[in-house]
């Protein structure tokens, strides 16, 4: 009888101090690519995510959070089963981390039709900007299309008349390609949609040269970018025909493995590491002292901002995402220091921003680096926010 | 015109890197009658290998004997931890066991190395492109093309007229009476899947300089592997040679004409969009069509 009493006590015991330990942290999923080409894409957006949640004492918006990574393997099938086990084992709410679109459309969806709320870092496809768009879906990135909307403005200002352009034949290659002529006013002479685990672009590169235009615009994120930079190179077009680019085909990564070949290539994007602002000199330093070894990407940079998005909604609703409304209206506000300087939510819950354009140049010691420009545009939504009745 | 010769020399150069990894995927499955799925992660330890070999070396002709090497060396392990414990187990056992590899492979290298993609310089006596009197060409894929032709070449030799190569084509025909010879069928086994691991590995030291050395850059090359074997016929190394060129060709052509043609009666973007649906399709439409016409492939191994 008296052990019982004992063990009864005892439980209590261990009852209250679970009761008084900390707040149980919340739950964040990441569905992210890890593997393969892209691999490195959904790394630095891991980690540059971690990274912020580190900053901050293991807390988003003072709240703890825990973050749970999986993953997708560039396999829109293998994202959904994550989803799925994310929400019904794990009870988790909130998602992000998807770096491809096509992974994205199969997975998105689902996560709000089950009540889930999903910020995407990255992929931001047509199909869920417009119509489709949904309250509990918020892009830190940029909607794909203006992405390249971008590097068609910037080949205007640039003075090109005669493009080449390329992209895999998957959603946000399509985006990538509509984006580009929405904005370019030259002429259109070729058009390639690439198969998306191409690696050898041979046979495309032999059509540029025989088109001969004025530059090429291509958008291959990852692995196959370097790879076509590389072979374009290889094949002597790079001195001939130039490259006017969105930040997918000339990131960090890619520069380092072109190395100086690649200097003289245009890029657009709406973040740069040399970007000369409080919150992304403090990302850069605390990326450097972590990663010192790795090139500090876009994808990192926007890993980081998702992270700080979460964060300024989380401290709106004290740590809750139970009620999707109130999380909504604290994230819309956007209340973070964003890397990129300006920042908002347009209607279909995308980023209004800016576009900067920039060149890949010998840096002062000799590594090429990409150097930020100037503007392209200021405060710039996405062409499907209007169908979006939000 | 050129530009159709241009492409015929493309599809030529991705019909022979086609050729050394099929080779030794058909050689492995014809006499040992595995299904070898992890044949793409050698393909992606000879890159690796040669890469690192390059970059601590600093010299490309100092990787090619690391990255055979270390494909070899791999491959002979992988057969001897793995592999001979399936010889007597059906295929769908070897197929989980090495895909089981393929991930273990994956792993490992991107513990050792990362994610991040490595790069290898071409060197200088072989970067850039020469003119071919029609049109310029990069004088690296032509070393590739003729590396392969070569390898071919020895391949041929190897087999029909060498006492291992009559042990090869035995034992794919008639296992037993060899073992009952007195040869030492696990040695044979052993020493046929290096081969085979061999030429992966060169295929993809071959490779890295042109693509990006990476994890998973074999199960990209993998499949289409797989679709040249089965046109040519499995187990056959000359079925694997004429396939791997037939798709390399078929592939190439497709990606490279089949938009403008498709232009010619078709709005621009959709002409674009159905034409790169279709050619990705190509080579397994293509496989298909062989296995309608010649169930066993073009150049059937063995009864």
């Amino acid at each position: 009888m008296k052990t019982m009493r004992m063990m009864a006590v005892a439980a209590a015991a261990f009852c209250a101090a679970g009761a008084a330990q900390a707040q149980e942290p919340l739950k964040i999923g990441m569905i992210t690519t890890l593997s393969g080409p892209g691999g490195y894409l959904g790394q630095d957006i891991r980690d540059a995510f971690q990274l912020a949640i580190d900053m901050h004492g293991g807390k988003l918006g003072g709240v703890p959070v825990q973050v749970i990574v999986e993953d997708d393997g560039l396999k829109p099938g293998q994202g959904k089963q994550i989803s799925e086990k994310f929400m019904k084992t794990d009870k988790v709410k909130l998602l992000t981390g998807i770096v491809f679109s096509n992974v994205a459309l199969a997975v998105v969806p689902d996560v709000l039709e089950d009540g889930g709320i999903y910020v995407s870092p990255n992929a931001g496809p047509s199909n869920l900007a417009g119509k489709e768009c949904h309250a509990n879906y918020y892009v830190v990135s940029w909607q794909n299309d203006s992405l390249h909307e971008s590097a068609g403005s910037n080949a205007n200002n640039l003075g090109y008349k005669k493009a080449f352009i390329l992209a895999p034949n998957y959603p946000a290659g399509k985006d990538a390609l509509e984006g580009f002529k929405r904005a370019f006013k030259g002429e259109v002479i070729g058009e390639v949609f690439t198969k998306l685990d191409q690696n050898d672009f041979a046979a495309e590169i032999a059509q540029i040269r025989a088109a001969k235009p004025d530059f090429i615009f291509q958008f291959h994120p990852g692995g196959a970018g370097i790879a076509f930079l590389r072979q374009y190179q290889q094949a002597g077009l790079l001195d001939t025909v130039p490259m006017v680019v969105p930040s997918p085909s000339m990131d960090a990564v890619t520069l380092k493995a072109i190395g100086e070949a690649a200097v003289g290539v245009n890029v657009s994007a709406q973040w740069n590491s040399d970007f000369d602002n409080a919150a992304n000199k403090a990302f850069v330093e605390a990326w450097k002292k972590k990663y010192n070894d790795r090139p500090i990407t876009y994808y990192a940079s926007q890993g980081y901002d998702t992270a700080l998005a979460i964060g300024a909604a989380l401290k709106g609703t004290g740590g809750k995402v139970d009620d999707a409304k109130a999380f909504r209206t604290a994230m819309l506000k956007a209340d973070f220091a964003s890397v990129r300087g300006n920042f908002k939510f347009g209607n279909n819950q995308h980023p209004v921003q800016d576009w900067y354009s920039m060149k890949v140049v010998k840096g002062a010691d000799g590594a090429p680096i990409i150097k930020t420009n100037g503007k392209i545009s200021s405060n710039t939504g996405d062409f499907y926010a209007k169908d979006c009745k939000l | 015109m050129t530009l159709v010769l241009e492409q015929l020399l493309n599809g030529v150069q991705l019909g022979v890197m086609l050729f050394l990894l099929a080779a030794g995927l058909t050689l492995v499955f014809g006499i040992m009658g595995v299904i070898n799925l992890a044949h793409g992660s050698l393909y992606m330890v000879g890159a690796y290998a040669a890469a690192l070999a390059a970059k601590l070396t600093g010299s490309f002709l100092l990787a090619i004997p690391a990255g055979l090497a270390a494909a070899a060396l791999t491959g002979m392990a992988v057969e001897y931890l793995v592999i001979r414990h399936l010889y007597a187990r059906d295929h769908l056992d070897q197929v989980l066991a090495t895909f089981g590899l393929i991930l273990f492979f994956n792993q490992s290298i991107i513990l050792l190395f990362g994610r991040q993609p490595l790069f290898v310089q071409i060197p200088p006596f072989l970067s850039g492109a020469i003119d071919l009197g029609l049109f310029p060409y990069p004088i690296y894929r032509l070393c590739i093309i003729a590396a392969g032709l070569l390898s071919a070449v020895a391949l041929y030799f190897l087999i029909q007229r060498t006492r291992l190569g009559m042990l090869v084509r035995a034992g794919a025909t008639h296992r037993e009476m060899v073992q009952a010879l007195g040869v030492d069928i696990r040695l044979l086994y052993t020493i046929v899947f290096g081969l085979g691991a061999l030429l992966a590995g060169f295929a993809g030291l071959m490779a890295g300089p042109l693509l990006s050395v990476q994890v998973g850059m074999g199960e990209q090359i993998l499949i289409m592997t797989f679709v040249v074997v089965v046109i040519g016929g499995l187990g056959s190394v000359a079925g694997a040679f004429w396939g791997a060129l037939l798709v390399g060709l078929v592939d190439t052509s497709l990606r490279a004409f089949l938009p403008q043609i498709m232009r010619g009666f078709m709005a621009g973007s959709e002409a674009d969009a159905l034409a790169s649906g279709i050619s990705a399709m190509g080579v397994y439409l293509l496989m298909a069509l062989v296995l309608l016409i010649k169930p066993k492939g073009l150049f059937p191994g063995h009864a």
